[in-house]
């Protein structure tokens, strides 16, 4: 593929997943801290957001569990959760925590363990767009073009 | 990076047990021309002040750097913490007398109203939501520029004192047109002090020069219309 077709693939690419609501206008805020000096620090922090999720998702899913859930351990786990995806702008993760937040507070088992899949399901489904986001990033860079903040925005 | 260049730079303290927010407010604290340190928690805050006494000092984490050796200008700190929240650090900071008078801000991804004005009341100076964005910062602004000028004026306060005293007790065999004006301006006794302070640093720029200090006027006359502000040039 040409270059210009790559990139503008990338931007619409980019487009969808903000129509879809999956990234809001805190990922925007991303590129803007990057510069020479902190070449990678959009995908550190990404990096940063797969690894507490991870580990976060784990443990939710050990403490529902439970033959006694544990609420007093389950509700800071989903409020850590989405506070990182509120961070990183991963809207849909975030909203599906908020959902899980209520059901914690009213101790309903049941629906916090849906609430945990749909909070998986986003998760997933964000963790995989950006990943192939920064693969078309990478052909881009590695057939010489360059990205710039503004590939990003529109 | 030499003393000098740490001591004119605004240090911000900031405190959040999350990896990832500590990576975006450090970054945007740097990209406003802050030296910043980031710490997990409110007792490793307290330990970098030189208030910890020691509670970490087994952790094999714990900071190499000696606290006190840098002046913290400003602690941003989360309010959800584990242990210690981000209130409790406030209070514990208020209510200390050597650090009572560090302007300290919450952050909260929540928006509760009854947190927010408690906050204040212990002594926040500022309250922001989550995420934090650049322009949350220009809030910071005014205290930054207060810390910059009040390093400013003592450095000022005591070379221009010297070369009044200087002045004063010298014979009015006039060499240099400058010398008048010092001479003039320690006869007018009724001039407040502050007044006497802005009118020789004027008086300074013209005989003394010293490329350490950045003049006032200099601070005064930058183009205030530069979208990202920067702590040294930027003026209230």
């Amino acid at each position: 593929m040409e270059l210009g077709q790559m990139q503008k693939s990338l931007q619409d690419y980019t487009k969808s997943l903000f129509v879809e609501g999956i990234l809001d206008s805190q990922f925007l805020q991303l590129p803007q801290l990057q510069d020479e000096s902190n070449s990678d620090f959009v995908s550190q922090v990404v990096s940063l957001f797969f690894q507490d999720s991870d580990r976060i998702l784990n443990d939710l899913s050990l403490s529902l569990d439970q033959k006694v859930v544990d609420f007093e351990k389950v509700d800071p786990y989903v409020h850590q959760l989405k506070g990182s995806s509120s961070s990183i702008g991963a809207q849909r993760v975030k909203n599906a925590c908020v959902v899980f937040r209520s059901f914690c507070e009213q101790k309903n088992v049941e629906a916090c363990h849906r609430c945990l899949q749909q909070v998986k399901q986003e998760y997933y489904l964000v963790k995989n767009r950006l990943e192939t986001l920064f693969k078309l990033e990478q052909q881009i860079v590695a057939s010489g073009g360059m990205i710039s903040a503004m590939d990003l925005g529109f | 990076m030499g003393m000098a260049a740490a001591e004119s730079q605004f240090h911000v303290l900031a405190v959040d047990d999350s990896s990832l927010d500590r990576k975006l407010i450090e970054r945007l604290l740097q990209k406003s021309s802050c030296q910043v340190t980031t710490v997990d928690s409110g007792y490793k805050a307290l330990e970098f002040l030189g208030l910890g006494q020691g509670i970490e000092s087994n952790d094999p984490n714990a900071l190499s750097t000696s606290p006190q050796e840098v002046e913290v200008n400003l602690i941003i700190t989360d309010y959800c913490m584990p242990g210690m929240t981000g209130y409790d650090l406030l209070k514990i900071v208020k209510e200390s007398s050597a650090f009572k008078n560090i302007p300290v801000v919450i952050m909260s991804s929540e928006n509760v109203p009854a947190r927010i004005s408690r906050c204040l009341e212990e002594g926040a100076e500022e309250f922001f939501l989550k995420p934090v964005r650049p322009a949350d910062l220009n809030k910071l602004k005014p205290h930054m520029m207060k810390t910059k000028l009040k390093h400013q004026k003592l450095e000022e306060i005591e070379e221009p004192l010297n070369v009044v005293a200087a002045a004063a007790s010298v014979e009015p065999e006039i060499k240099d047109p400058t010398e008048v004006g010092i001479k003039i301006l320690t006869l007018q006794s009724e001039l407040e002090p502050k007044q006497v302070h802005l009118q020789v640093v004027q008086q300074e720029e013209q005989t003394l020069s010293n490329n350490k200090r950045k003049s006032m006027e200099e601070g005064l006359s930058t183009d205030r219309s530069r979208p990202r502000f920067e702590c040294i040039t930027t003026a209230v």
